[in-house]
Parts: C-alpha cells; structure tokens; sequence
C-alpha cells in the first residue's frame, strides 16, 4: 500500500529528560523516526523538553519546540501548525500518555488530528490492567491472577482466587515501598494493611507470584495489511521478579524449543492483533513455568521501548524508523532491509551471535536506597555486547560496563553472605555467583538460590574452570598473585600458554583478566598474542547469519579458528572477498599440506569482515553506558562530532557499547564497531582500521581515560593535546598555570591523611570542599563545616593514601557559580556561552539549574569571565571544547575547575544559541581554523534559555531530595522564552514542578537563610500568595515585620507540615537545611513532598527564581516557540 | 577435551573442529540452515537425507532433545552435524536427552568448534557442495580425495530410503502447545475427509496438520501406484516433502500425472516439484537453497506476506508450466516461486512449509484451504 497522501504534516512527541526508565534510547528511536518521515516527503513538528537529544537539533525536523510536555503547552502547539497526524508511539510512556490525555480531552479532535501508529482504544487496552486482561481471555491467554483491593475484607475475598505466593504492590508509592511477597495469610494479611496504609490512594495490587519463573520479551512489528512479524527475542538472565530494565537480558532466547517459541510467537501476534496495534512496533513479555512450560502473559507495551531500540541494535533491523513508516501507510514488503539493499523490511532477522545486556546502577551515588532488585526498575544505564558464544558474549559485557570489571574478579564473601548475595537480587549478583561457583557451589544449589537458568549458570561455571586452566598454564612453579597487576619475574612461555590463550579469548576473557589471573601485566599478555598472532576477528551483524550479503558496516569483534585449503599453493587466495590474513604471520601463504592438528594459529586464514577501506578516517570514541554524571550529552557531541566529519569528508568510525543511543545506530557513522571502550578491544580496531587520528574529547571521561595510553601505543589523539587535558586536571600543574596566567582559585591543598586534612583545612578556614582525586560527577564530595565532620569523612568515605590523595578546597560559601563553554582553533578563542547557574557553588554543576545569558551578573563580571576564559584556551593550546566553571562571590572570580573537552552542557548551549558547537569543534580539531568554518564571534541572544536538573528521587525510597557536591541527577530539561522567569517557570514545568501562581507556600529555612528569605516572602506577599512558615523561620519574619501563619514542624506536634502535605493543602515547599541533624529531621517534608508530588526548592536561590517565575506567570500567558523561529529572529538582525 | 575432527569440502576448505556425537566419518551435501531453534527437527526431517546440515546460529544443544519434537520415525535423517558450539548441559523441563547423546544414540557425526559463519559465507559465495566430516581420517588430503570420488547429491533416488514400507493410518494431532493459533479447522458436527498422503519423506508435522484440519489420514509408501491410491477413494491427496533432486523419482512424478484431474491434491516443498514435473515442467537448482524459518513468502491473491519454513534445494520454473498451472506465492527475498495453482483442476501446491516444525505457523491456514477445496470439490 503506497503511503498517505491525506496526511502532509505529523506531530512527534518526545519522552522529555532522561530519567530511569526512559533514557536515549527514546533519542534515537524519535530522531530515526523524524528521519524516516522527512525521507518520505512529510514535514515534521516535534516537541521535546529535552535539548541534549539529537532529535532537537534544528535540522532533525521541520518545527522543533523545545517545550514543557504537558498537554496545554502540546495544545498550544498544535493551534499554531495544525499538524495532521500524532505519532504516539516514539517518545516512550511520557509521549502515550500525553496523547491519551490529548484525545481524551478532545484536542485532538477539536484541531482533527489524527492518531497514527496506535489509536486511542488500543492504547487503553494495552495500558488499563483490567481491559488487557479480558483481551487476553479472549484469545485464549493467560496472565498472572490478580486484583487490586481497596480493604481488608476485599483483600480476603480476593486472596480465594490468586495462589500464594502472591505479590502485593501498593498503589503509586515511591520506590514501591510496601510491597512484598506473601507465602501465606497470616503474612498476608499483615503485608495488605501495610500496604494499604502506605498507599495514598488505599489501593493494594495482589497478583499471583511468577517469581522465578523464566522471563522473555518478543519484539513484534505489524503494518496496515496485517502483516506481523516478529524482530527479536530476548530471554533474560535474571528471571521473573527482577524489572527487565534491571535484568540482564539475552539475544536471542536461548532455552526455548522450536514448538515453546512458535508457541509465544503465534501468541504475540495475537496479542497485537487483539489489542488493535494498527502499525509499529510493540513489546510483549511472557513468563514460562520453567517446571511445565506453562506461559502467561506479563504486559504489553504499544509502542517502540528500551527493548525494542536493544532489539534493534541487536539484530541490525532499525525497529524505529520501519515504524515511522508503517504509521503513515507503508507495508513491511515495500520497505527495503537497509543492510541488504535487495531483500524487504517484512521478514524476521536471525542472527548467528549472542547479544547480552546488563545495566548499570548508581547505587553508590544514593547510599540510603535500598539497592534490592526488584520490579521498580532502579538502573540508569546499560551496556551490550556482541560475541559467537554467550560466554564471549558475557564477558565482553562486563568490560563494557566500565565498572572497574574485566571479567568475573574474585568477591570476598563468607558462605552466608553469598547465599544471600545469591539470593536478593543485587547489581553484584554476576560476580557472587562466578565466586560460588568458584567456591565449589553446585550448579542446582545455585539455581535455587536464584532461580537462573541451569543454561546460563553452566556456561558461567564452564568461564569459572578456564580461569582455572589459565593459572595452570602460567607454567611450572610459578607463584604468580592473581590479584596483582604488577608482572611476576617469569617470563611467558608461548608453547604453554597459547593454545590456552586462545581458548580463553574464544569465551571472552580480556587480557586484563587473563594478566591478573597469572600475575602478568595486561600489555604483556598483549605482546604474547601478537606474537602468537592471536587477534580478534570482526564479524558482521547483518539480519541474516550471512544468508545475504551485507553492505552495512556494522560489526563486534570474535574470536574465530582459521581455515584453509588443500588445493592452493603458497601465496594464491581462493577468497572471492579479499579477506586479509588475520592469523599466522606468515599467513599469505596458505599452510602446507596435512597440516599438522593444532589448536589453530598455526596457519590458513581467520575470516575478518572488517574490510577496511583506504579512505582518510577517524575514529571516535563513545562514552560507554550512562550513568550519573555522563550521560546522552556525551553521545550528543560524540554523533556531532561524526556529522561534522563526513562534512569534512572523512570515513567515520564509532567505537561505543550503549545500545540506547544515536551514535551506535549504524547510520549515524560509516562504519560502526560495537565493542567495549577498553584499551584492549580500543586498539585491536584501530590495529585494523589505522586512523588519522582518534577523537577522545567528546565522549566525557570514558574515552579520556585511554588518551593517555592510545598515545603511548603510538595513536594521534586529535585536538587538544592528552598533555593539555593532564595540565587542566592535575591539581599541581593547574595551579602553577592558573599562577602563571595570575588568575585567582580557592585555597586548596591535598592531604594523603586524616591528620593531613585537618591541618589542611585549619589552614585554610572552613567550610571546605573535601573529594578524593580524580572523580566523576563528584562522587563522595563533602562540603564539611567543622573539623568533626571532616574527621567523620575521611573515615567513612574515603580511603587517604600517597597514590590517593584527599582534596581539599576553600567552599566559598553563597557564591555564584558560572559555566563557560568555549572553543578554540589554537589562534582564536570564542564562547560558546556564559551560563550563570541558580544554585549557589557547591551544589554540583550538573545538578543545578543555570540560565544563559546570566541573569543576575553584570556585565563587567561576565567580561572579565569571558577574557580569563580565553586566556586559559590560549595557555593550554586548547583545540576544539573547553569548559571552564568559575565562582563569583563580592565580585571577585574564581576559578574551580577546567576541562578542555566537551562538557554535559555542549548541547544546551548549542540549542540556546543555534550554535552547533561540538560539529564545529570537531571540525577545528581536524585542522580546521575557526575563520575558515565562519564562527566569526559570539553569538547574542535576545531570549533566556534555563537548564533545570532532573533527579530519580522518586526511585529510591529513604534517599533525601537535598543538594549537594555529589551529581545525582539523570538528566536535563530547558525552558526557552523571552525573560528569565518564564524560561525558569518553563523548565520547572518540564520537570513536572508546576510552580503556583496562587494558593499557599511552606517555608521553612536554615537560619543561614532566614534573612534571604524576607524578601521572597514579601514579594510571594505582594502577589496574593499565602506565606506558611515554620515557627523559627515565622519569628525571624515576624521580627521583620512580615505576618505569616506558623505550622508545627513533625517533631513539634500535630497538625504538622507534613499533614498539611498529605492533605493536599500546599502548593510549593521552599525548605534549606544546613547540618546532618536538621536534615533528618525535615527528612520527612521533603519526603512528602515527593510522594505527594509538590512541588519544592532545597536553596535560597532556587526560590528566588521562583518568585521571579510567578511574577512573569501573573503577567502573561505562556506562550510557544520553535528552536527554528528563535534562531531565525536572530540571524535576521 | 573432545577428539579433533575435520571439515572438508568438495572445493578443497577445510575446517579444523572438534568432535561431538558420534565418532567417524560421513558424506554428504553441505548446506546452511538459518533458524535459531528447531535442530530436533531439522535433524529428523526426511528431507535432510543425504546433506550435512550446519547451523548458523552459533548456540546449539541448549535445549536438549525431547520426546515429541520428532519429525519422522527411526531418529535423525541428516548425515552430519556442523555447529560453532554444541552445548552439553541442556536445560528445558520437556527435555530428555543431550543434543551430543542423541546424535551418539543414532551414530551422526558431528563437528563443532570451526568457524561456521566462514563456512555459511563460503557456501553462499561458493554454493551448496558436498562435505565430508571425518574423525578417523585426520589427513585433509585424504579425505579430500574421498569427496571428490563421491557422486554427487541428485545423482541418488533418496527417497526410497526415507519413504514408509508399510502403509498406515495416523491420528494423532499437533501437540497441545504447537496448534496453530487459528480457529479449529474442523468445527463439530462437520464429517471428516480423507486423505492419503504419499511418503517421500513426510514430516509428522504434516500429518498433524491434516488431522487437526479434520481429515483421516492414510500415509502411502512412495512407490504405491496411483491405481491403488484411487481405489482407497480418498477426498485428496498430499504429496509430501522429501528429500533430493526431484527428477530421480520418476515413478512418483508418473503416478502423480494419473492421479491429476481425479482428486484433489496438495503438493508440499519436494511434492510441489512433483507436481511441476508431472505437469510436463522443468525444476532447477538454487544455488545453496533456502533453509530456515525466516522467509518472507507473499501470497499474491491476498497480498498478505507470510514469514515462512523454508528447505529446498530446487524450484519449479514457473514458465514451465505455463497455461497449466499459475504462481499463487512468491519468495520475497529472491523472487523464487514459492506456490501454484492449476488452472482448471483442484491442485495447489507450496514450495514451503505450512506445517512448521521448526517455524514459523503462519502458513498452517493453507491445511484449511485445502479442506475448503475438496468440500468445494465435493459439492
């Protein structure tokens, strides 16, 4: 069927900040989705509060709002371009929900808009339990029994129906605190009138328990002819009870027959058949009774989804964008397979790999959250990896994590912690049962400690006796220590250790894993596989296990066997591909007759695919999974950095391991390696694919980490050179820089002991900032008031020693921090932008709201930032991104920290200016000049763009909402408008923080505050809103002559502040606490806060803006804007 | 450590692997198969008489082989087993025996540990050839001289290997748990057809398919002359899969031409070839074949596409048969025909599997067209 001709013009709704559970992975599909539309000749208006997405990018659609998603603002858009056509289904639960509401509230049949993709009542029935349950007994499926109940004697009644072990889940707590599973009544009844207490709304979830049951996901495709096919099919390692975001999953399943997996295939096609899918992509879980095969459905999602983008990046079929296509009337036949070019888009992908993925958690970063797996999903990243085996395969995955892990390293634990270990779901799960089994665990004892399959844990024990074979071939009477990464005297014996060698690589094993185990040194065991010729291969994904040829490079690397002929003689190749020897030295000439049996290397040829071109390339390194701290914004500059590449016509090649992201589609780069960011895998690419040079600086502290050591193996870094970047992040040779250029830092030392810190901070006054060396996103960063506190750190957070260092810096309290982005050709430096944060220094930068321009800073202030900014790119030769945080306090300017690489806030910047500041950069560091590129000067902007922070608080049940040194935010949303107070209402509305502009506010302040805080008051005042204050906070107003209502606080007696939150009486809660003993005890108003969804500011500044917001708010509408018009305006002028 | 084991082709490649299954040495026609799941089956469909299957994905024996997933009688009918990894710790609840004892249990030769990727991309580019495995034999140029001297794979009737001796009556249906998710075919009340189904290697899956469509069914040996067929009085007649070049078996291609135009008969992979040859039409080869269970097949009445069971070596050529017979399904990825229908008479035919067993069941609805014709027929 050709595609719609009644349509012209179709609204895409983005998922807005990254948040758990929906992270790039909504970047990429939504940004492949406004691809595939634009391809097809239709004009694209996309909305989206997030501006370090690529789909906001300028030229990703046709109009591009970055607005709040709520559905006013949707409406306001949709008045002004009257788009034709809503896709739901590419923003994840945030776009569905919102297109719910749309239609729900008749917008979208009040501007005729029609929903494309998935319709109204197909949504509903997907999404409401109560419909997707008679939908499946309608088919003839099962799902869990369950019922919500709302009283005891409900919950009895009910109880008769569902089988214990049942799982109760109290409605919309936070964290899903309260819920638990139940083996009996008396256990139930107690854990239901728990629950039904905890839950605001007094609704209780009881399901039956599928608890250890195996658990697999089916990605399913449908078009308007009917046609179904499935992409993917995923098994998960860790069985039902662990939330599949947080499970690590498998590609494709492993431990289904042929019959069990029709079975759930012919299921899922009736499901979406059933639920009315019209077109696109779903996602369908089932659980199967691993003791009789019995399957019930788990949930339906009608739309693209995490897995569906794993499912993507796993198989090479772009699930996405054959969405995009199918919405607007096209069919799976019409559609080309991208990778085959000859073969159409309606068939379903088999592969001849093994894909695994295992998320990344941030526990360390909420030390009160409890870090239970459970089915709240609770990581914030994900890495994947590709091999021939699951052993490969798994192995490749946890150095891909970049958690310090490069293969199942040894765990301390004593019998019964590992039971418990094994037990409890945790994120360390992996290593505890390598260490069982280690530990002489049976495989059976293991199993029903954890319910994962015998399959999995049998390959695992099968890595676990390599390890074994590897220390015993380190020769004889060799005592190597196998946790020390220093190299033992004995040299490496070929003979013993190659064939092992080869075996261990074969099941993934890293030459980090294979030194340690034999107490040698990571590069030797590199020098003993070249010389053995023992390298890895590359194979590609292709949709097809070779069925077809494929033309896009998107390739893993393995380990393979070599092959030969018996017919030619020396030097011929019998190949019709020109594939160079990968293995043997002297592997030109085919081996010899009768060659003798040997466990390969010996000659004959291992078949690479990678078929590198002689074209001029560059590789540039991705930043691995997200986490805390480095996030979509790296991947952002990382897929900026290809474009402006292929611009310069450069082949460009990504390197990265993060299935949620842009870079890693295999259209973005010319040629994709998913592979672990580790030197090893790092330079066994660029050995075959010999660059020009290797972009490090755009990828945040992944790829930096290996600039050093690339450069020592003999790679050209580009940009900024690795002895610049260690300039700018030594504390020393920074501060002799900084001293040289007579610019001004706090005082700062370094202390390798408690004692040492003490002195350090006597000296230097508190409060100081103290945090180990070299971290990221300033994890275990303390601002510490007393020598006390300080003591307690260094004995609780960190470990001080010569090799670690603790740092010490002056907090200058109450300054203002600023963020500078600029770039630099070498000749001429220009800013990119001047951001002034909100939050005062000290709470992290990522953390804190900022505004660009600076809205309170003058601009004497702004032009000295502006010219020492410059003088540092010049001092560290920078070329390409720099970023500069500096702290204002009585108008003198300190400098905090410098990184000469691109910072999180790149993309903001670029989205605020129009300025596409990581391409040209790319560009510059590739020789380019900036004259030559036409950034002439600094771009002025006549609006106010504002970033504003988004946090997981709400995952994590017992973690406090305060700010602090250490980030602890996912993502970013920003507000864009004419004024500051608009753009800062707006970018608080896009983290769901509606600010009032009526009603009644809490205040309750640290006496730090208390006079910063009369102002506030009087202005909410003078604006008709009612001021509520604690009594402390209220006698410091009343003393100044402002009247407001006192309210008790929790431990004062009731009616408290927190009662007024549960009944819904407050409006917004500005609350500052300074020492530990406060916090706790305003814990629970925050807390509150939180699960009541009010919104709320920990600091002076934040309300301030605040007020600034609701003073714009009052005086007129709100009102929208596209990124393009914005940047329009300005060039006109 | 298992014993080595080596791979060579009639071109000369040789793979060095390890053994699993049985020890020894076999020859056989080298082709890839595509599907994920379904070595149980793959390994007893009659139609691998005479080949030497290599899996492509790379993960094999996880699942073990049970009880019911067996696609003919007397165990496996391939010669020979090629993996990247067999794994020997196999874990399903239905299961009862390991890939490597099964293969043991019925003397197959297996290799595995050689780069079968390599090997799939060779066929491709090199097209299907024949393979010996050895265990006992390690000197490649031995062995290549033993493939070189062997005949090649049509040069055999394979059929008769495969074929029932003994005709008989089957009536069991799909396994609970591999029906098909369609309606049941055959509502109550309505009175069950016959049909008889002729053996040239007949997968199970077939004749649970019939008896699920509501047919009493009779299996025939291969050679059972068309007279005889007639006599039984059946409502249709099924000619099945099997195994090799359909132009060996002459007979079966003799008796089909006299059962044309007296009932109404369905013809399935070699069947389908069957019939084009006895309505006077030439079969070609395909360079490696289509084997696997992701195949899309259109059919052009309805347009629909069906994700299909694919493996077959040979294709009817559609001009063939011209004026007798039209292409009613046709193979999305190369445009080789994949179904026929006679113009005037009660015949159809499918180069795929609509009965699954490993696959995809989108097809299983072409059982029920079947009914409908003969009641068509009937009427």
């Amino acid at each position: 069927m050709p595609k719609r001709t009644d349509i012209k013009k179709i609204l895409l709704i983005g998922s807005g900040p990254i948040v758990i559970g929906q992270a790039c992975e909504f970047d990429y599909s939504g940004t492949q989705a406004c691809k595939a539309l634009r391809e097809e000749g239709y004009k694209v208006v996309l909305v989206n509060s997030n501006p370090a997405t690529i789909m906001t990018d300028p030229e990703i659609a046709d109009a591009t709002y970055i607005e709040p998603l709520t559905a006013d603002i949707i409406e306001l858009i949709i008045k002004k371009e009257r788009p034709d056509a809503l896709l739901p289904t590419m923003g994840g639960q945030t776009a569905l929900n919102l297109a719910v509401e749309l239609a729900e509230n008749r917008v979208l049949e009040k501007y005729s808009v029609e929903l494309i993709g998935a319709k109204l009542h197909a949504i509903k029935k997907a999404e409401d339990r109560e419909l997707f349950k008679e939908a499946m007994s309608n088919i003839g499926l099962e799902v869990p029994k369950s019922a919500y109940v709302g009283s005891m004697k409900d919950g009895l009644e009910s109880i008769e129906n569902i089988v214990f072990p049942a799982i109760l889940r109290p409605s919309f707590t936070l964290g899903g605190t309260g819920g638990g599973i139940a083996y009996n009544i008396e256990e139930y009844t107690e854990l239901l009138d728990k629950g039904l207490k905890l839950s605001p709304v007094h609704q209780v979830l009881v399901e039956e328990s599928v608890i250890g049951w195996k658990e697999y996901e089916l990605e399913v495709m449908r078009d308007t002819k009917d046609n179904v096919v499935i992409i993917c099919s995923i098994e998960n390692f860790d069985p039902m009870g662990v939330h599949t975001g947080d499970s690590i999953t498998v590609a494709p399943a492993q431990t289904l027959t042929d019959k069990e997996y029709q079975r759930m295939r012919d299921a899922a096609i009736a499901i979406i058949r059933e639920i009315g899918v019209d077109t696109g992509g779903s996602n369908i879980q089932f659980a199967v009774n691993p003791e009789n095969g019995r399957m019930v459905v788990i949930e339906m999602n009608p739309r693209v989804s995490r897995s569906s983008a794993l499912a993507s990046k796993a198989t090479g079929f772009p699930i996405a964008k054959i969405a995009a296509k199918l919405a607007v009337g096209l069919t799976l036949d019409e559609i080309p397979n991208d990778i085959t070019r000859e073969t159409p888009a309606s068939f379903e992908p088999t592969i001849d790999y093994v894909v695994t993925k295992i998320p990344r958690f941030a526990f360390e970063k909420f030390k009160e959250a409890d870090p239970t797996l459970t089915t709240q999903m609770k990581s914030v990243g994900e890495a994947m990896s590709i091999g021939r085996t699951f052993k490969e395969s798994l192995q490749k995955a946890l150095r891909s994590l970049e958690i310090g892990s490069y293969g199942f390293e040894e765990m301390n634990a004593s019998p019964s912690e590992l039971k418990a270990n094994l037990k409890i779901p945790n994120a360390e799960r992996l290593w505890y049962i390598a260490q069982a089994i280690r530990d002489g665990m049976s495989i059976d004892e293991i199993y029903r400690l954890t319910w994962i399959d015998p399959w999995f844990l049998n390959n695992m024990r099968q890595i676990v006796e390599m390890e074994e074979e590897i220390k015993g071939s380190r020769g004889q009477g060799v005592k190597g220590s196998s946790d020390k990464m220093t190299s033992s005297l004995e040299p490496l014996n070929p003979r013993t250790l190659g064939p092992v060698l080869r075996s261990a690589k074969e099941f993934g094993f890293s030459d980090r894993r294979v030194a340690a185990l034999i107490g040698k040194t990571e590069a030797e065991i590199r020098k003993l596989r070249n010389e053995i010729g023992l390298r890895p291969v590359y194979k590609m994904v292709d949709t097809c296990a070779a069925e077809f040829e494929a033309h896009t490079p998107y390739m893993y690397s393995t380990y393979e066997k070599p092959f030969y002929s018996v017919k030619v003689s020396k030097g011929q190749s019998i190949f019709a591909t020109a594939n160079p020897p990968v293995c043997g030295k002297d592997s030109d000439a085919l081996p010899p007759l009768n060659p003798p049996l040997t466990k390969g290397g010996q000659g004959g040829v291992v078949e690479s695919e990678a078929n590198p071109s002689n074209r001029k390339k560059v590789v540039i390194l991705g930043s691995g999974p997200n986490r805390i701290g480095q996030g979509i914004e790296f991947d952002y500059c990382c897929v900026h950095a290809v474009f402006a590449l292929k611009e310069l016509g450069y082949e460009t090649i990504m390197i990265n391991c993060n299935p949620e992201t842009v870079s890693t589609d295999y259209d973005t780069s010319d040629r994709l390696y998913f592979e672990p960011l580790t030197i090893e895998d790092v330079l066994s690419i660029i050995e075959v694919e010999k660059p020009e040079g290797v972009i490090v600086q755009f990828g945040g502290q992944t790829p930096l980490k290996l600039a050093v050591p690339l450069e020592k193996e003999g790679v050209k870094i580009l940009g900024t050179t690795p002895d610049s970047i260690d300039r700018a992040e030594d504390r020393k040779r920074f501060k002799e820089l900084l001293h040289k250029l007579n610019l001004k830092q706090a005082d700062s030392d370094t202390a390798m002991s408690p004692d040492e810190a003490a002195g350090a901070a006597k000296k230097i006054g508190y409060p100081v900032m103290v945090r180990p060396s070299y971290v990221l996103g300033g994890r275990a960063m303390e601002i510490v008031y007393d020598e006390n506190s300080l003591l307690d750190y260094m004995k609780r957070a960190v470990k001080a020693s010569p090799e670690h260092p603790v740092l010490v810096d002056k907090y200058l309290e109450g300054a203002i921090e600023v963020d500078v982005d600029a770039i630099s050709d070498g000749i001429d430096v220009i800013v990119g932008g001047v951001m002034e944060h909100i939050e005062e220094a000290g709470i992290h930068s990522g953390d804190s709201a900022c505004s660009l321009p600076p809205y309170s800073l003058n601009k004497n202030i702004v032009d000295e930032i502006k010219k020492q900014t410059k003088a540092m790119a010049k001092e560290l030769n920078v070329i390409g991104l720099m970023n500069v945080q500096f702290a204002v306090k009585n108008n003198d300017i300190y400098i905090l920290e410098v990184n000469p690489r691109a910072s999180r806030t790149i993309p903001y910047v670029s989205k605020a200016t129009g300025v596409p500041l990581a391409k040209l950069a790319a560009k510059v560091m590739l020789g380019k000049t900036l004259k030559e590129i036409g950034l002439a000067g600094e771009k002025e902007i006549r609006h106010v763009a504002v970033k504003e922070a988004v946090f997981p608080f709400d995952r994590f049940s017992g973690v406090d909402t305060i700010l602090g040194p250490e980030m602890k935010s996912t993502g970013e949303v920003m507000g864009i408008d004419e004024d500051f107070g608009t753009a800062y209402a707006k970018a608080q509305l896009s983290c769901n923080n509606r600010i009032p502009t009526s009603g009644k506010i809490v205040i309750s302040v640290r006496d730090e505050d208390k006079e910063g805080i009369c102002d506030v008051v009087r202005q909410l005042h003078n604006m008709g809103i009612e001021v509520i204050a604690t009594r402390g906070t209220a006698q410091h107003l009343k003393n100044k002559g402002i009247d407001v209502e006192v309210i008790n606080k929790v431990k004062e007696g009731r009616p408290h502040i927190v009662d007024l939150i549960k009944n819904r009486e407050v409006n917004f809660i500005i609350n500052t606490v300074s020492d530990a003993q406060a916090q706790r005890d305003s814990f629970s108003i925050r807390r509150s806060a939180l699960q009541y969804r009010v919104p709320y500011t920990t600091t002076v500044s934040g309300a301030r803006a605040v007020v600034n917001a609701i003073e714009m708010l009052l005086k007129k509408e709100i009102s929208i804007k596209s990124i393009q018009e914005y940047h329009k305006n300005e060039n006109n002028q | 450590m298992s014993d080595k084991a080596l791979l060579v082709l009639r071109d000369g490649i040789v793979f060095e692997g390890e053994n699993f299954g049985s020890e020894g040495e076999t020859i056989g026609e080298v082709v890839f198969n595509t599907s994920i799941t379904g070595y149980q089956e793959i390994l007893t469909d009659p139609s691998y008489k005479g080949q030497i299957v290599t899996m492509t994905y790379s993960q094999i024996g996880n699942y073990g082989v049970n009880e019911e997933d067996i696609e003919s009688i007397g165990g496996i009918k391939a010669e020979g087993f090629i993996v990247k990894e067999a794994l020997d710790f196999p874990s399903n609840w239905r299961s009862k025996i390991s890939l490597n004892e099964y293969l043991k249990k019925y003397s197959i030769v297996g290799i595995q540990d050689i780069d079968t990727r390599a090997l799939t991309r060779h066929l491709r580019n090199h097209g299907a050839q024949m393979g010996i495995i050895s265990t006992k034999d390690l000197n490649p140029e031995s062995l290549f001289k033993k493939v070189k001297a062997h005949p090649w794979i049509s040069a055999f009737d394979l059929v008769k290997d495969v074929t029932t001796k003994e005709q008989y009556q089957w009536t069991e249906g799909c396994w609970k748990w591999c029906s098909p998710p369609h309606p049941p075919l055959a509502k109550g009340g309505q009175r069950r057809g016959s049909v008889v189904v002729y053996d040239f290697g007949v997968k199970f899956n077939i004749l649970r398919n019939l008896v699920e469509a509501g047919f009493d069914v009779t299996v025939v040996p291969a050679q059972t002359p068309a007279e005889e067929v007639l006599e039984m009085n059946p409502d249709g007649i099924i000619l099945s899969n099997g195994p090799g070049d359909p132009q060996t078996v002459t007979y079966a291609i003799e008796n089909t031409k006299k059962l044309m135009g007296k009932k109404p008969i369905f013809g399935i992979c070699l069947g389908h070839q069957i019939l084009g040859l006895a309505m006077g039409g030439r079969t070609y080869k395909l360079k490696f074949g289509h084997h696997g269970g992701n195949h899309p097949v259109k059919d052009l009445a309805t347009g629909r596409v069906e994700i299909t069971s694919q493996n077959h070596n040979y294709c009817v050529d559609i001009e063939s048969v011209k004026g007798q017979a039209k292409l009613t399904h046709k193979n999305l990825y190369d445009g080789t025909e994949e179904g026929m229908q006679h113009v005037e008479l009660p015949i159809f035919s499918v180069q795929h599997h609509p009965e699954a067993g490993p696959g995809p069941n989108d097809s299983a609805h072409l059982f029920k067209r079947f009914r409908e014709m003969i009641e068509g027929n009937i009427c």
